[in-house]
């Protein structure tokens, strides 16, 4: 059987391979969104962290025999300190300056760290081994189904949609949603806003490391695999519409899924059919696709 | 005594009729550049390892040679980038009296520096860049391109391969000029001995994930996948290669691949991968002396460029010596005229296209279970002869070759 002259079987491993992609795209624009939606900094510095995410899983194992499961939680854990380092010292003070100052200084930190590990471990990159638990593959019948990637998935996902219902859904995140609108106000209440606002980096440089230690075993982590992937990331957030939680995921999966299917159609343009879309989604509706226009 | 002072005497009449200048080493010193990636894409394969094998060819010249002149180095980051190239390059010839450009990975940057460099009469020495074009339509008489290229490189694979039974190939191509050019010259070689291609499927660059264009390759059934591009993207493709299960049962061949790359691979994720190289440190007593030394300094065991490097310097430095001038057509002469001996290269010459012809390797890569100490990493399957590694001087398309 065929779609579009594709074979099925090819179609539809295509498309689950656009969803495990997506998942990637998902998780990382959700970290930008939060920060963005919340801090009004647009973090440049996303890729880079996400590279350390891996990085630090990496060395983890490889120096102190940390194994992958204690990665997942440690390495988030350590780049996100580092974050609320920086957003202590540094990222504060340009809170009432133009947008454009937060992202010139993300954008100078992200070519520093990215200088730091290359001088460190060299360019052409580690391997990461998938944890035993994961190893191997299903066949699905139309496709050889690594367990790993499935797994990236699911953990993408719920992470996702974990983060979604924090802020959202739950007192915490009313706080925080508040004190974006108006912080004087919830000050006066007695909460305190700038240590909200730490927090808030602290965790969108968090789930980029998740992403980090989730990509390491699939990708070689090397120190330019951020560089790589923040500009399509960045694009995923401007079509979903800056600061929209669920836009960001949702557009990150179905982002995933167009760039996979393009792949298998006509390959030469899988690397721009995200940023086609979003020159269309801006033409269109420039809040994004979820945005709220102002 | 008087047949002493008559020599000496020839010796200096000879050189006053050759024209002062010439019978001397400019300032009395020698300057080699080293013009690298020291950052980017290719700074472990070249880069910092390539000034540090400069280093010991100029150490070993003047310990060994005891020539009456000195030798300096200078290096810089070229950036991948041919217009910083060639503004480098035109600075230290003009101003800071380099005689000789070296290194030069990254074909553009090593394009742009050889004509600046032929404009100002210097030689320039490559031991990085992989294109056919500087010894075809690029070529002039004062550059030698020293190690390997992309023709040697896709022919030792893609013949080996097909003749051992991979008759039916596939192509994973960086959608670039380079891979483009690597996919043509392979394709053209497994025709030629007996296998067929059944297509191939052109990936940006650069790319992180493989799968979609690997299910690609899997579905046409092909047993050899070539990877017809370099770097990052060949290593994650293999990586992924293995997650997806595509290998074993179809193979890989690494049409560009570097010992840097299956370091960084390892043995689980890149083994049984065949690959052509222009040198390996483990081949034999000399190639493991010098390699030692090296990683005694750089702590990584050296690539083929970094070795061929070494390599050029010395054979360079040399030739300076025993022409006993720095200027660039004498030297070389002297460097086309003399054979190159030593632990990279058995009887290397410098063809008139300026392409350096020695004997390149067949290696596969070991199993882990193999491999018994750091960087054991490869069986030599096959030594191909020089004469047949190269591209024919009868397929030339550099004006200086007289056919």
């Amino acid at each position: 059987m065929e779609i579009f002259g594709v074979p099925s079987a090819l179609f539809g491993s295509q498309l689950l391979i656009g969803l495990i992609n997506g998942s990637f795209y998902a998780i990382l624009s959700l970290g930008l969104a939060i920060i963005f939606g919340l801090l009004n900094i647009i973090n440049f510095a996303h890729g880079a962290q996400y590279m350390m995410g891996a990085f630090v899983a990496w060395i983890a194992l490889t120096k102190f025999g940390v194994n992958y499961w204690a990665a997942l939680l440690l390495s988030p854990l350590l780049v996100g300190a580092l974050g609320v380092l920086l957003e202590r010292t540094m990222l504060r003070k340009l809170y009432k300056l133009d947008h454009l100052y937060g992202l010139l200084l993300t954008f100078g930190l992200a070519l520093i760290f990215e200088g730091i590990f290359r001088d460190q471990y060299g360019i052409s990159g580690q391997s990461y081994e998938v944890p035993e638990l994961l190893q191997g593959g299903v066949n699905l019948g139309f496709m050889f189904m690594p367990i790993y990637r499935g797994w990236v998935v699911v953990a993408a996902l719920a992470v996702c949609f974990g983060t979604w219902f924090m802020i959202e859904k739950t007192k915490l995140g009313a706080y925080l949603r508040a004190g974006t609108e108006n912080p004087q106000i919830v000050q006066a209440l007695g909460i305190n806003v700038p240590l909200l606002i730490t927090f808030t980096y602290g965790y969108g440089v968090a789930l980029a490391a998740f992403a980090g230690v989730l990509a390491a075993p699939v990708y070689q982590v090397n120190p330019q695999m951020g560089s790589n992937l923040i500009i399509v990331v960045f694009a995923v957030v401007v079509i979903g519409g800056m600061g929209s939680i669920m836009g960001s995921i949702l557009t990150g999966l179905g982002l995933g899924l167009i760039e996979g299917l393009t792949r298998v159609f006509y390959p030469p343009a899988s690397a721009v059919v995200v940023f086609f879309i979003m020159v269309i989604v801006l033409l269109v509706r420039p809040a994004g696709l979820f945005g709220k226009t102002a | 005594m008087h047949k002493k002072l008559l020599t000496a005497a020839c010796t200096a009449a000879l050189a006053l009729m050759a024209g002062g200048a010439q019978a001397q080493i400019s300032g009395n010193v020698v300057k080699v550049g080293v013009l690298t990636d020291m950052s980017g894409t290719y700074s472990d394969l070249a880069g910092q390892g390539t000034v540090v094998a400069t280093q010991m060819a100029i150490d070993d010249f003047v310990a060994q040679e005891k020539p009456a002149f000195k030798v300096e180095m200078v290096s810089a980051d070229h950036q991948n980038k041919a217009d910083i190239s060639s503004n480098k390059a035109r600075e230290w010839f003009e101003r800071e009296g380099v005689d000789v450009a070296t290194e030069l990975v990254t074909t553009s940057t090593a394009l742009a520096v050889m004509k600046v460099a032929k404009e100002m009469n210097r030689v320039t020495l490559m031991s990085g860049p992989g294109s056919t074009a500087i010894t075809n339509e690029q070529c002039n008489d004062l550059t030698v391109h020293y190690t390997y290229d992309t023709y040697a490189m896709a022919n030792g694979t893609a013949r080996a391969v097909t003749k051992q039974g991979g008759k039916t190939w596939f192509f994973l191509t960086a959608d670039y000029a380079f891979g483009h050019s690597l996919e043509k010259d392979s394709s053209a070689v497994v025709t030629a001995s007996g296998g067929k291609v059944l297509g191939s499927v052109r990936h940006p660059f650069p790319a992180s994930d493989f799968s979609s264009f690997l299910l690609q390759a899997q579905a046409s059934g092909a047993q050899i996948i070539g990877l017809a591009n370099a770097g990052a993207d060949t290593t994650n493709a293999i990586k992924q290669a293995a997650e997806f299960g595509i290998t074993p049962k179809q193979q890989l061949a690494g049409l560009l691949m570097f010992i840097s790359d299956v370091h960084s691979l390892g043995l689980k994720n890149a083994q049984s991968m065949y690959l052509t190289t222009g040198f390996y440190w483990d081949l034999n007593d000399e190639t493991r002396a010098w390699s030692k030394r090296f990683f005694d300094k750089q702590k990584r065991m050296p690539t083929m460029v970094q070795a061929g490097q070494y390599s050029s310097v010395l054979h360079y430095l040399k030739a300076v010596k025993a022409a006993g001038t720095d200027e660039a057509q004498k030297v070389m002469a002297q460097m086309k005229k003399t054979p190159i001996n030593d632990f990279f290269a058995k009887n290397g010459q410098i063809r008139d296209d300026g392409r350096m012809v020695h004997d390149m390797y067949l290696v596969q890569v070991k199993k882990p279970e193999e491999s018994k100490y750091p960087w054991d990493y490869y069986h030599v399957r096959q030594t191909i002869p020089a004469a047949e590694a190269f591209q024919p001087l009868s397929e030339s398309r550099c004006p200086l070759v007289k056919k």
